[in-house]
Parts: structure tokens; C-alpha cells; sequence
């Protein structure tokens, strides 16, 4: 079997699971936050039940809106701060502590090797880099999965993708993750498992990792997911508070594809609006201006993305047709980047810097597009107005390309400026 | 699902139509199922919601719904007033979200490639059938498992949750 089939299968009770076989599971852990929850909670009061399953295991993150833009998105966090203290839940936290759910769940240690988890929110499969079976599901799901703490699913199948070779400087796992969905499309992957191996993955941090399992809904893929190693467990231990379980894939597991990729050639890839299967290399890119750069997200705005970030802007200014724009991902990775002197560096270089939030990337708040402009993100979806006017564009790259890009107004390497 | 059989006018969309289009996030600042309504496949035709009446269906390509978990996008074309969508496939989680909350959707190889926009089409969801009365023509859709199906019978899930708790009987093999 492989890893994500024996999750299921312990989970679902059983000894084996196949694909394409329905199954209902104990969950480890639930989430929602300020967009999906109220929905759910609305779900959930409607039958009559009184009490979540269990509160340790339900965590409601406000992220998207927040700090509330307006008076409705105020109303919506409102509606999971009030149900979060009505059921006692322990993992509610508020603006001022809390960060973009998909980095916070894993720095907090709240997700680990082996565990089961379903979210109201489509990126929920980030945790995979942690060697967890994780799922994004819709609102009535998590209202189902609050009462009974089991939900159905599909076993999926499993396409191992296998990375080998030595990246070139400033390549990183964002360039592996775009490269991936523009080979097999945005439904590449439909209902499947994509597990990453090979011996680049093996030198890749947990940051690095988390980034690709995030992407992996971008090929239209249930979950994303990665053997624990040494990394792994380094990364999971200092944070665990509760046991958890490692689980590797069987030497004879059946794979319904197996993709080969040399990346040691690899350049920084670009996805062009409006499809992030529209990958192209960033020498390809090279003639489009841009008149906004944000850094941020739940796939990009941990603290090596930061770092990255920071090496390239240090001792430069970023373009006076750009407003950049650096989000950090949560309150933890904000306090490290201001300990080694990253924010001085982004603010003396002419960015912005928010608190923690989804903000931009959905084209929510803090740095929305107006019709006609053109922006580069460290984000995961260049969809038609995931940014703002539906007439407005935008590109998916790296941290190292929005840096540079920042810096010369134009999709650009860091090649480009010397470096 | 609500009807069994369902008539109405089609309106045809292509591939990978994405839940930003279906309602775009800028107005998920609300959760009233009435609003998002209003916004319903704003991003592909801002004109959309004037130009349908009660009962129209959507025809779209492959990989219908990809994008956020968002349940707001079927939602917002249940309540628009669209009566089922038809496509070569569907993004897993707006499938779920589809079946959980109701609205009825087909998946469907050949149909999608022949019926267009402004033809009229007959849907017996039970039976798995759809006839386009523009054409004469008649075509299969895929069968969902037993277990969605139950899913569907009982109303969407959270009533399939409230009988299986009363009764403990319904098994998801
Ligand atoms: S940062 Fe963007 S992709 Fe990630 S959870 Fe927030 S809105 Fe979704």
C-alpha cells in the first residue's frame, strides 16, 4: 500500500484499503475559518446538535478577512469567535496570534505525521509535507465532521512523481510544484494522490515542502504528500504535543502513474494568468511589466520565503512602478523575520509589510487590483479576478523572482541582477 | 435532489470554469445564499444572472468548479436558479459540496460536446437521462456509486447524517 492508503486504511478501521473504495473515517483534526465556518456553524446548528464531537480536534482559524476589512467580514469572524467560545474550542485564536491557517496549523504542531485531517478550505492538503493525509472538503462537511468526527471518502490513487538532480541557484520547490502542473494540467491529478520522492525532495526543508504539497489542489489532486525523514521528524518534534504516527509506502505499492522529472537544469518557472498550468521558464517572461509584487500566502510566506527575499532586496530598492507588497504568514514568522533584520530590509528597500492575513491572494483586501494591472505572487492561483478586477492579471513565481521582480519592475531571475 | 426531472434552457461554459469565477472571493464576505446570487458567473459573464430564468441548466467542459473548497459557488447557482449542471467532470470538492448541499449535477462525456447554449433540455435524474428537445437526441449520464446516491435520496448530508444517527443503519460500503 502506499502511505496515503495505510493512513486511510488505520483510520477507517481496516487492515487494506483500495482505491476507488468508499470509506468513512476518524478524523484527527478539523478545520475552518472566517470564509468557510460560518456556513458550517450555520449547518451544524440547524440539526439541533448541541456540542462538537470533540473541541481539541475542531480549530477555527479567522485569516481571509481579518483584520476584518468591513462591517460584513466582521460579522462572519464574529459568527467563529462566538461558536468557538459557546463549545470551548481550544484552537480558536485571534487576530494578533493567529496567521494564514495553512502555515499556522503546522508550525503550531497542531498537524502530524500519520494523522487524518479535513478542512474547509481547499489548501487544507499542505500538510502533507508532513506525511499526514489531509483534504480540503466544503462547509457541509465540516458541519457533518463537527458532529460525528468521521467523514466519507474515495480512496484515491496514488501518481508518485519522482525529482531528481541538484537545483540551480535560486530554483526552488515553488519551481518544482509549477513544473509538475504545467506538465499534467490543473486536473492532472483529479481525485488523485500525488507523492513526491526522489532525491531532490530528500534535501528539500519542511518549509520547502510544505509549499508543494500546498500546490498539489492546483493539479486538481485530493491530497499532496511526503515520506517523513529526518527532516520531518526534526521539524515535528520540538512541536509535538501529542503522539503521532509515521507511515512509508510499501516497496511494492501500486502506483497509477509514475512521473520522472530531471530538474537540474531547471530555470524559476512562471505560471501566466489565468491558469496556473500556464507554466512557462522565467526567461519567457521576461518582456511583462508588473505595477504590483506580493510576497505572502500559505504557499510562500514562511520564513525562508522571507529569507530569500530579503538576500535579494538587501542593499536595493524595489522599482518605482511597483508596490511591493510582504505578508508575512503568520505572527511567529513576523517576529523571527524582525529578529534578523528581514522587515528593516523590506521596509528600506520600499515595501510594504502586513500582518499576517490572506488579504491579497484572494483578492480580499491589503492590495487589490484595479482593472488592467498586472501583479506577480508568491501565491498559488492566478485564476480570472483572484486578485481583483476581473481585468486585471495575475503571475505565479517563486519568492527569488518576486524579489528581483520587484526590483527591476518586470518578471525577472535574480540572475538578472547579478546575483 | 429535489425533482426527479427537470426542464430548461441551456447555457453552455468551457473547461476548468473555477469557483472564482462561479462567485469570485471579493464577495465572500457574506454567507446569504440570496447575495451570492446576485454575483453567480460574474467573472465569465457579468450579464449571466439577468439572462437566466428558474430552472436553466449549465453545460460546461471538464474539470468544472476547480479551484477553493468554497461551498458558496454551488450555492450561488442553486440559488440563481439553475437546476442542474452538467459536465465532463467535476473538481472534487465542488462535487461534494454539489451532492451535500442538493444541487443536482451530471457528469457526462458526449452530451457536453453537442448541446449548446439556447437549446432545451430534459433531465430525468433518476434514470440518468438527459434529452436535448432541440435535437432529439438522448444521452447517458455517468452513475454515481450507491452510496452517493443514498447520499442524494436522503436530502444532502446532513439529513443523510441526522438518519444515520437515528438509525445506525446506512453503511458506506
Ligand atoms: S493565503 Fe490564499 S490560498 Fe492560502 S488560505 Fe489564504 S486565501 Fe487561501
Amino acid at each position: 500500500m502506499t502511505i496515503t492508503e495505510k493512513i486511510l486504511a488505520a483510520h477507517a478501521g481496516r487492515e487494506v484499503v483500495e482505491p476507488g473504495e468508499l470509506i468513512e473515517v476518524k478524523l484527527d483534526l478539523l478545520l475552518g475559518n472566517d470564509i468557510t465556518a460560518p456556513l458550517a456553524i450555520a449547518e451544524f446548528q440547524k440539526t439541533g446538535a448541541q456540542k462538537v464531537f470533540d473541541p481539541e480536534k475542531v480549530v477555527l482559524i479567522p485569516d481571509h478577512f481579518t483584520p476584518n476589512k468591513d462591517i460584513k467580514s466582521a460579522e462572519q469572524a464574529k459568527i467563529l469567535r462566538d461558536f468557538a467560545r459557546q463549545q470551548n474550542l481550544h484552537h480558536y485564536y485571534e487576530v494578533g496570534r493567529v496567521g494564514i491557517e495553512h502555515a499556522f496549523l503546522p508550525e503550531q504542531g497542531l498537524v502530524l505525521p500519520g494523522d487524518c485531517v479535513i478542512g474547509a478550505d481547499s489548501h487544507t492538503c499542505t500538510y502533507g509535507a508532513l506525511g499526514a493525509f489531509s483534504t480540503g472538503v466544503g462547509s457541509t462537511d465540516l458541519a457533518a465532521a463537527m458532529i460525528t468526527g468521521e467523514t466519507w471518502l474515495k480512496v484515491p490513487a496514488t501518481i508518485k512523481v519522482i525529482y531528481y538532480g541538484k537545483l540551480n541557484r535560486w530554483v526552488s520547490s515553488k519551481d518544482l510544484i509549477l513544473h509538475l502542473i504545467g506538465d499534467i494540467g490543473v486536473d492532472g491529478a483529479l481525485y488523485k494522490t500525488l507523492e513526491f520522492t526522489g532525491e531532490t525532495i530528500t534535501n528539500l526543508s519542511v518549509d520547502a515542502r510544505l509549499t508543494m504539497a500546498n500546490m498539489a489542489i492546483e493539479a486538481g489532486a485530493k491530497n499532496g504528500i511526503f515520506p517523513v525523514d529526518e527532516i520531518t521528524i526534526e521539524y515535528v518534534q520540538k512541536r509535538a504535543k501529542r503522539d503521532y504516527k509515521v507511515y512509508a509506502s510499501d516497496k511494492d505499492a501500486q502506483y497509477y502513474d509514475v512521473r520522472e522529472y530531471d530538474v537540474g537544469t531547471l530555470e524559476p518557472q512562471v505560471a501566466f494568468p489565468p491558469l496556473p498550468e500556464n507554466v512557462r521558464p522565467v526567461s519567457a517572461a521576461s518582456e511583462i511589466s508588473l505595477d504590483q509584487v506580493v510576497i505572502g500566502s500559505c504557499t510562500n510566506g514562511r520564513i525562508e520565503d522571507l529569507r530569500i527575499a530579503a538576500e535579494i532586496l538587501r542593499g536595493r530598492q524595489v522599482s518605482s512602478n511597483i508596490r511591493l507588497i510582504v505578508i508575512p504568514a503568520t505572527q511567529a514568522i513576523y517576529l523571527q523575520a524582525l529578529r534578523e533584520g528581514l522587515i528593516e530590509i523590506f521596509i528600506t528597500a520600499g515595501a510594504a509589510v502586513s500582518t499576517p492575513t490572506c488579504g491579497p491572494c484572494l483578492g480580499g483586501h491589503m492590495g487589490v487590483l484595479a482593472k488592467g494591472e498586472r501583479a506577480l505572487a508568491t501565491t498559488n492561483r492566478n485564476f480570472v479576478g483572484r486578485m481583483g478586477h476581473p481585468e486585471s492579471e495575475v503571475y505565479l513565481a517563486s519568492p527569488a523572482v518576486a524579489a528581483a521582480s520587484a526590483v527591476l519592475g518586470r518578471i525577472v531571475s535574480p540572475v538578472e541582477l547579478g546575483l | 435532489m429535489a425533482e426527479k426531472s427537470l426542464q430548461g434552457k441551456v447555457w453552455q461554459f468551457g473547461d476548468d470554469i473555477n469557483t472564482d469565477l462561479i462567485v469570485p472571493a471579493r464577495y465572500l464576505n457574506t454567507s446569504d445564499p440570496q447575495e451570492l446570487a446576485t454575483h453567480c458567473m460574474e467573472d465569465v459573464d457579468p450579464e449571466f444572472t439577468k439572462k437566466i430564468a428558474r430552472g436553466d441548466i449549465i453545460v460546461a467542459g471538464k474539470n468544472f468548479g476547480c479551484g477553493s473548497s468554497r461551498e458558496h459557488a454551488p450555492l450561488a447557482i442553486k440559488s440563481a436558479g439553475i437546476a442542474c449542471v452538467i459536465a465532463k467532470s467535476f473538481a472534487r470538492i465542488f462535487f461534494r459540496n454539489a451532492i451535500n448541499i442538493g444541487l443536482p449535477i451530471l457528469e457526462s462525456q458526449d452530451a457536453i460536446e453537442e448541446i449548446v447554449t439556447g437549446n432545451v433540455v430534459k433531465i430525468d435524474l433518476a434514470a440518468g437521462k438527459i434529452y436535448d428537445l432541440t435535437t432529439g437526441k438522448t444521452y447517458r449520464a455517468t452513475q454515481f456509486p450507491p452510496f452517493m446516491e443514498q447520499l442524494i435520496a436522503a436530502g444532502g448530508l446532513m439529513e443523510w447524517i441526522k438518519q444515520k444517527k437515528m438509525h445506525n443503519t446506512v453503511d458506506c460500503q
